[in-house]
């Protein structure tokens, strides 16, 4: 096991990890403001690779296509707030769950009857493929980095979003007392179809973006949801910094446990039963990991204190 | 508006009409459907105790549901390839004795309800939702990996399971043999939710403070739920493996666990029948939806929409109006 190895599965896992906070952090600050679970936000996901594949393939450019995922997931989000979401704000967590839920059925199958069902292609633009040579002699691809930096710049804009600009202001007044930031004047179905279509986007970009190193196809946003759950009761639901904290956690365990749980126990197993139980506790590691939290911490990292 | 009692009646005559009437007329592939609605209502009937009586919204049953599958998948497919299960420390065998393979399925899915519930029952409200939700998508990648029964490909049973004195290959035999336990299920389930036990639970979702203050337990009375809850679907899960005589780690899926609530929806929370009608009417569209489009979870997502958004208390209650309090 050599350091490069190491360094390059830590990298692995942030990549992911920071990935995954895109997700997270707009269902987070959908959760918070409006208190809304939202299912389909996998589905966004989805309609951000889909919009990235379909335009990269049409115009050739893979900036056309980052630009072309952000607008279709927002508008989407935009369209399915006013059409349906709007209606379940005073609903209990059940009704929203089952709505959003009908939602990802619609959307999965709209997708696949309108781009059929098999998976299509993001090519990484010829200026960001091949490798790197990082400090250390490490080589790593270069889209990668590109991934991680990208995310660490959207997180850090998205925090100085909600601390100092004006809208963050009206964002943070909305989690605590809605009544009284309408009473201010605040047209609140205005800002909360736009925290709704900026949650959106972010799905839609961070689709866009794993699109490029993954396939895209139906289907592809769901276990991505579910982890960025998992994120979410790691971290607290609501709090920003909690799912920036939550997604590398989970980036990493899962990343760094498929590869060296295996080898752990090759210490004390034979090699194939080492290889079939290490990869089998990997693939529980991160649900290991949320149960722990839930029993040391049942709110989250940063959620609030009952 | 018709007496509640009268549609359920109704209802149990639809489940020994249809089926005696394809027998009659040598239909097996409709049976097979009934069958298939059958073992869909008998879970949804477990996790209506859960979220019926104790308003806990499980989005992870599947779990339960793929622990009876894989039970069934396991005990038979070392019976039928003549190998132990475990050795050593004690030699355990497998077996294709349905009662058998029950028993098990309803242990082992209660004790995964065990340790799901008290991790997910130390939260509430949304994060119940997405903790339970992401047992269930633990369960289904641990059985993708686990590829000494069959990872991704899942366990083919060549034979259908035996049950002493029956031929459970008989398509209406094995739709009596799942009818009876359904029936019995609605039995358990009616007798639970009348009981103090079933009381408290329902008191615990309207108002966790005043049942504290009488000096009850709502977490224990709520984890014991969950349990009950686990079980009884954890032996819908065998059923239904049996019934295809196929386990695959999408019996683990959260789209089922999804398919399971909205069973439950289509057809009125914490009624008694609700699964049932909720699990025939989902059996029926896909029957019959499906052969019109490939795309059909289109119509049913509109559908469910529809029901969610607009019509409170699913199909039992617009037939037959508000749910009345005890009585």
């Amino acid at each position: 096991m050599s350091i490069v190895l190491l360094a390059e599965q830590i990298l692995n896992g942030l990549q992911f990890g920071i990935m995954l906070f895109l997700m997270a952090a707009g269902l987070t600050l959908i959760f918070g403001v409006m208190g809304l679970i939202n299912l389909a936000h996998g589905s966004l996901y989805m309609v951000g690779a889909f919009a990235a594949a379909a335009v990269a393939g049409y115009t050739g450019s893979f900036l056309f296509a980052l630009l072309a995922a952000l607008m279709a997931a927002a508008i989407a989000g935009a369209i399915v707030e006013m059409v349906v979401i709007r209606r379940l704000y005073n609903r209990d967590h059940l009704d929203q769950v089952l709505a959003t839920f009908a939602l990802i059925l619609i959307f999965s199958e709209g997708t696949r009857w309108l781009f059929g069902s098999f998976p299509l292609f993001l090519d990484i633009p010829s200026y960001l493929a091949g490798p790197v040579k990082l400090p250390g002699g490490i080589e790593y691809p270069l889209y990668r980095i590109v991934l991680i930096v990208v995310g660490l710049l959207i997180a850090g804009g998205l925090g100085l979003m909600i601390s100092k600009t004006r809208i963050g202001i009206q964002i943070r007044a909305g989690e605590n007392d809605r009544e009284m930031i309408a009473a201010l004047g605040v047209d609140i179905s205005k800002l909360y179809t736009l925290v709704f279509a900026l949650g959106a986007a972010l799905a839609g970009l961070a689709g866009a973006l794993v699109g490029a190193i993954q396939s895209v196809e139906v289907g592809m946003g769901e276990p991505v949801l579910i982890l960025a759950f998992v994120v979410i009761v790691i971290g607290g639901i609501g709090s920003i910094k909690g799912a920036l904290v939550g997604s590398v956690l989970v980036g990493l365990t899962d990343t760094l446990g498929g590869v060296f749980l295996p080898q752990f126990f090759k210490l004390f197993l034979d090699v194939s039963s080492a290889t079939n139980v290490g990869s089998s506790v990997a693939s529980m590691a991160i649900y290991i990991l949320m149960g722990c939290v839930l029993i040391w911490r049942p709110t989250g990292l940063y959620g609030k204190q009952q | 508006m018709i007496n509640e009692r009268h549609f359920n009646s109704f209802m149990i005559a639809i489940f020994i009409i249809v089926p005696a009437w394809a027998y009659i007329n040598d239909e097996p592939f409709t049976i097979t459907l009934m069958t298939r609605a059958v073992v869909f209502a008998l879970a949804a009937v477990g996790l209506n105790i859960a979220l019926g009586i104790g308003g806990l919204v499980s989005f992870g049953h599947a779990a339960f549901f793929g622990m009876g599958g894989y039970a069934m998948g396991i005990l038979a497919f070392h019976a039928q390839s003549f190998t132990p299960i475990i050795e050593t420390p004690f030699l355990l065998e497998g077996t294709k004795s349905m009662p058998i393979i029950w028993l098990v399925a309803i242990a082992l899915s209660a004790l995964l309800a065990l340790a799901i519930g008290a991790l997910s029952l130390r939260t509430s409200g949304v994060y119940f939702i997405m903790i339970t939700l992401a047992f269930a998508q633990m369960m289904y990648f641990f059985s993708i990996s686990w590829s000494a029964y069959g990872g991704e490909d899942g366990l083919s049973i060549y034979v259908r399971n035996g049950f002493p004195g029956l031929n459970t290959l008989d398509p209406i035999q094995f739709y009596l043999i799942a009818f009876v336990i359904l029936a019995f299920a609605l039995f358990l389930f009616a007798r639970i939710s009348n009981s103090p036990f079933g009381l408290a639970l329902n008191a615990a979702r309207q108002s966790e403070q005043r049942v504290e203050t009488v000096g009850l337990n709502t977490q224990r009375i709520r984890l014991v739920a969950f349990v009950m809850s686990g079980a009884v679907t954890g032996l819908a899960g065998a059923l239904f493996a049996d019934l295809n005589r196929f386990v695959s780690p999408t019996m683990f899926s959260w789209q089922l666990s999804g398919e399971i609530i909205v069973f439950i929806i289509i057809g009125g929370v914490g009624r008694l029948f609700g699964p049932v009608v909720g699990a025939l009417v989902f059996v029926a569209l896909e029957h019959f939806l499906g052969e019109l489009s490939d795309f059909w979870h289109i119509y049913l997502g509109l559908l469910l929409l529809i029901i969610v958004l607009f019509g409170k208390g699913g199909i039992i209650g617009l037939i037959c109006g508000r749910q009345r309090a005890h009585e």
